[in-house]
């Protein structure tokens, strides 16, 4: 695409125009606003809903805007550059005719449609239809079609704009959903009404500029002006998307997404677009103790006094495991209280990841993600983005099907949307895989921009350290980090885990890591277990008093002999780190439930009652310390990407070693139940049901 | 028109005959390995051509060899009235409804077809007739018409009348083969009566041609 500048004439105002805009594009550059349902930026343009006429001077019809490029234009006889009205009488009425016809066969049904307020065909028949109807026929009814337990259908109300279809085709890469028949009887359906299967389809929702596909979890549950907006990330999965809460009162009601190029761009994965209604269940909302065997309610001054009592006892003996889901002001406040009891057995890899020693840049994802757009070939280790960060996954198919960039794969993994070639399964192949001269190897080590992605299959296993090394050694080998571009990355599965290993929240000098705790503990050389949210483990801890601090009656609180409630995500304010080591804050929605405390105010009480007490009263002193402590947490908003690249020695991370032979398998085996929330969830649930069943439900 | 919907009852798998795999390997010759998709309208028309409509095992079945998602093949197949997405008849009769046919009497055979084989899309008891109103099929001046599609192909029967359709639809339960073409016997769509112009033997003898010289011959060829 050249930058070929083109003079044209917008609404009497010259602009220059780079040659290869739309006009729709050219308008928008000049400041004019284009009415349009059927184009989206990020999707492929297909030009059916004629929404966009504009006039082109000297033609003889309106043009659509969206589908004619500012090259196709033609001057004036003689010689005046090509000019366009956006605001003429032929445009108004041009505009009047389309959003006539639009609303012909559209239901007057905006009191009861949950689109209401936030409909785009409301608004542009608003400000561009005309006052009055003149259509006295009957208008055409569409039967509702069954999309799965996502996505609510009232197809009456869809306008055929297709952008569903697009972007399931395009950028989620599966393609279910298509238009049957055509003229007036067209319907947008899934193939037999089978249940959407990717784990995008949530967008639709979004991209759907009518009532006709809703959220169904969502449905007749609130009116978009009632809803207080919060804006702020997600921490379903380690990218970190921008999300926006929208809550009332104390609930949580959906969450959408929020534009970031950077991250997300404006898709975000179903999974955190749906897991609102888990926020509302299983809450832990009062401290509880275990009496005789059944935990019962107590209040908070038994419950920090029993826990200030249990932690004053040996430090050797004590161990702490965090979860997927902290906050980086939590873990630090944890950290500082165990690093003065003199607890070394402290772990922030539930999943016993070997990550954690060696350069900041071993546990991150080097490239960013916006960086996939450079990529030009990629090898996947251990790892199935399409279960570990779908939204990910959908940059690089755009990769595969924008730039033809090869994807190779070690490890089992599922469909990933777009081709790739499988290199082998196990360690065995990533040792042999550096050391070939022809295939795969030959397409990474010519690439200008390789790109090495290790997911916590390979990573989180006995010989994951010796996995990062060999991983290493394969970037050093093939080029993929030098001056200007970091192609080794590794792909996190949980929001805490890049800011729990850059606070160094993993065992101090003789301390035990999350499995040797948990070993020490069932062989009864651990008196207390301390669990903050940790619940994807094996929660059995043999005789030991465990004790839980989350917000979720999951697996870990089960077993504990003590809870301390915390707050979710939507409650509490914070910083995480996403697997780029972006360090982003997020906002609080909704307040805690019940007697629950944000999780560091937790601790901070806790150092009071150990005689410990720790440095700070609020959260911004807490996080004074935290950036003067780890200056890394400073850069907010900013991945660190190749910056560093000339000094990271890429072939020494990890430990040398033997490998075993056991297959790369990915670490989310099912991607709607991956953490305490998603598992209090009805809708993940019915999710997790289907794809488990795809058939027995798509039959309903 | 209403929308068109696949059928309730649908077959449990589909495979080609093997003189539709013939007519495959035709068509896929023709497309580019990476652009087979376009051979999507032939295959359902073989598929059409061998069953008579097109199921949705066969949808299934030609996504997979065209190695496109299923939804697309099924968009197409609904796109295009010509393709049956129910169950015809042996021979199924299709009646010209628009403007010409129907100013003509369409109206009547459509009562025909309706009194001796059944309601409109649904197969005769025997399963050798069904019927369906259909678009214009360029035979105007020929109207009313029908064109009936079985495995001999597709004919046209024209200048019908109630009493001469019913006579086909007799013929063709009777397992006759009715002659395509006017049914008044008048060829192609010659004047009522006779033809009235260019009646002269002369002009088809040859006897008033005239030699005419063609631009870019080869010297060759006019010796010849």
């Amino acid at each position: 695409m050249t930058d070929n500048l083109r003079t044209i004439i917008i609404d009497g105002e010259e602009i220059d125009v780079p040659n290869h805009y739309t006009l729709l594009q050219a308008a928008e550059a000049a400041g004019k606003e284009i009415p349009r349902f059927c184009y989206h930026e990020r999707l492929s343009v297909a030009g059916n809903c004629r929404m966009c006429l504009v006039e082109l001077v000297g033609a003889p019809k309106p043009a659509a805007s969206c589908a004619m490029n500012v090259s196709d234009m033609r001057g004036g006889p003689n010689g005046e550059p090509p000019a366009m009205n956006t605001a003429s009488p032929m445009v108004k009425k041009a505009r009047e005719g389309v959003m006539e016809f639009l609303l012909i066969n559209h239901p007057l049904d905006c009191p009861i449609c949950d689109q209401g307020g936030e409909c785009d065909l409301q608004d542009q028949a608003m400000a561009y239809g005309r006052p009055g109807t003149r259509y006295t026929e009957n208008k055409r009814a569409v039967e509702d079609k069954n999309m799965g337990p996502l996505i609510k259908t009232i197809m009456t109300r869809c306008i055929q704009c297709t952008r569903c279809v697009r972007f399931v085709t395009e950028v989620a890469g599966s393609p279910e959903i298509g238009m049957l028949n055509r003229g007036e009887d067209a319907e947008i359906t899934t193939y037999l009404e089978a249940a959407v299967e990717s784990e995008l389809s949530g967008n639709v929702i979004d991209l759907c500029p009518v009532g006709a596909l809703t959220s169904k979890p969502y449905a007749y549950n609130a009116r978009p002006w009632e809803l207080k907006k919060t804006e702020t990330i997600d921490v379903m999965d380690a990218m970190g998307s921008w999300i926006r809460v929208d809550s009332r009162g104390p609930g949580v009601l959906r969450i959408m997404p929020r534009v970031n190029d950077e991250i997300n761009e404006e898709w975000i994965s179903d999974k955190t677009r749906f897991i609102w209604d888990g926020l509302q269940r299983q809450r832990l909302d009062a401290p509880y103790a275990r009496k005789d065997g059944k935990l019962v309610p107590v209040s908070w001054e038994e419950a920090l006094g029993l826990a200030a009592e249990k932690l004053s006892g040996n430090a050797k003996q004590i161990g702490v495991i965090a979860g997927d889901l902290n906050s980086i002001e939590e873990l630090k406040a944890a950290k500082d209280l165990f690093d003065a009891l003199g607890v070394t057995s402290i772990d922030g890899r539930q999943d016993g990841a070997k990550l954690g020693t060696g350069p900041r840049e071993s546990w991150l994802f080097n490239s960013t993600i916006a960086g996939i757009d450079e990529a030009d070939a990629i090898l996947l280790v251990g790892t199935d983005p399409r279960l570990e960060a779908p939204v990910l996954n959908a940059r690089i198919r755009r990769a595969w099907l924008e730039r033809d960039v090869k994807v190779g794969v070690i490890g089992e993994t599922g469909d990933l949307t777009y081709p790739f070639e499988q290199i082998g399964s196990g360690p065995e192949d990533l040792k042999g895989f550096g050391g070939k001269r022809s295939g795969f190897t030959k397409t990474l080590k010519d690439a200008e921009k390789p790109m090495i992605i290790v997911g916590m299959g390979a990573l989180a296993r006995k010989d994951g350290a010796q996995v990062l090394r060999a991983a290493g050694e394969l970037a050093a080998k093939v080029g993929a980090v030098k001056d200007g571009w970091n192609g080794f990355n590794v792909l996190q599965t949980a929001a805490s885990r890049v800011g729990a290993l850059d606070l160094g929240f993993v065992p101090g000098k003789g301390g035990k890591d999350a499995g040797g705790i948990q070993a020490a503990a069932k062989s009864g050389k651990m008196d207390t277990v301390v669990l903050m949210g940790a619940d994807e483990i094996d929660a059995d801890f043999g005789k030991a008093f465990v004790i839980y601090i989350g917000h979720h009656g999951d697996r870990g609180a089960h077993r504990a002999d003590l809870i301390l409630p915390g707050a979710a995500y939507t409650e509490k304010k914070g910083m995480w780190a996403n697997m780029e080591g972006r360090v982003q804050f997020n906002a609080r929605a909704v307040f805690p439930k019940g007697e629950a405390k944000e999780d560091w105010a937790i601790f901070r009480a806790l150092s009071d009652r150990l005689d410990k007490t720790l440095p700070y009263n609020s959260l911004e002193e807490l996080r004074e310390k935290l950036i003067a402590d780890h200056p890394v947490f400073g850069g907010i908003d900013h991945a660190p990407g190749h910056a560093t690249a000339a000094e990271f020695d890429v072939a020494s991370i990890g430990e040398a070693g033997d490998m075993g032979t056991e297959p790369f398998r990915s670490a989310v085996t099912d991607f709607y139940l991956t953490n305490a929330i998603a598992r209090a969830s009805k809708t993940m649930a019915d999710c997790s049901a289907l794809k488990s069943a795809p058939h027995a439900q798509a039959a309903e | 028109m209403s929308a068109r919907k696949i059928a309730l009852d649908q077959p449990e798998s589909f495979s080609f005959s093997k003189e539709s795999e013939k007519e495959i390997k035709f068509w896929l010759n023709k497309y580019p390995e990476a652009k087979k998709a376009s051979a999507v309208i032939p295959m359902l028309w073989i598929a059409q051509k061998q069953e008579g409509w097109v199921s949705e095992p066969a949808m299934r079945e030609i996504a997979d060899r065209l190695d496109m998602p299923k939804i697309r093949v099924m968009e197409v197949a609904t796109f295009y009235t010509m393709f049956n997405l129910e169950p015809a008849g042996e021979h199924l009769i299709q009646l010209c409804g628009t403007t010409p046919c129907w100013l003509r009497g369409a109206e009547d055979l459509k009562k025909v077809c309706a009194e001796k084989i059944g309601p409109r899309g649904q197969v005769s008891a025997d399963g050798k007739l069904s019927w369906m109103e259909v678009e214009c099929l360029g035979a105007c001046a020929n109207a009313p018409m029908v064109q009936i599609a079985n495995k001999a192909g597709d004919h046209y029967y024209e200048d019908l009348t109630a009493e001469t359709m019913g006579r086909i639809i007799d013929d063709l339960v009777a397992g006759k083969t009715p002659k395509p073409g006017s049914q008044t016997g008048r060829s192609c769509s010659e004047a009522e009566g006779g033809s009235m112009a260019l009646t002269d033997g002369a002009l088809y003898d040859g006897s008033l041609a005239k030699k005419v010289k063609l631009p870019n011959t080869s010297p060759k060829k006019e010796k010849a």
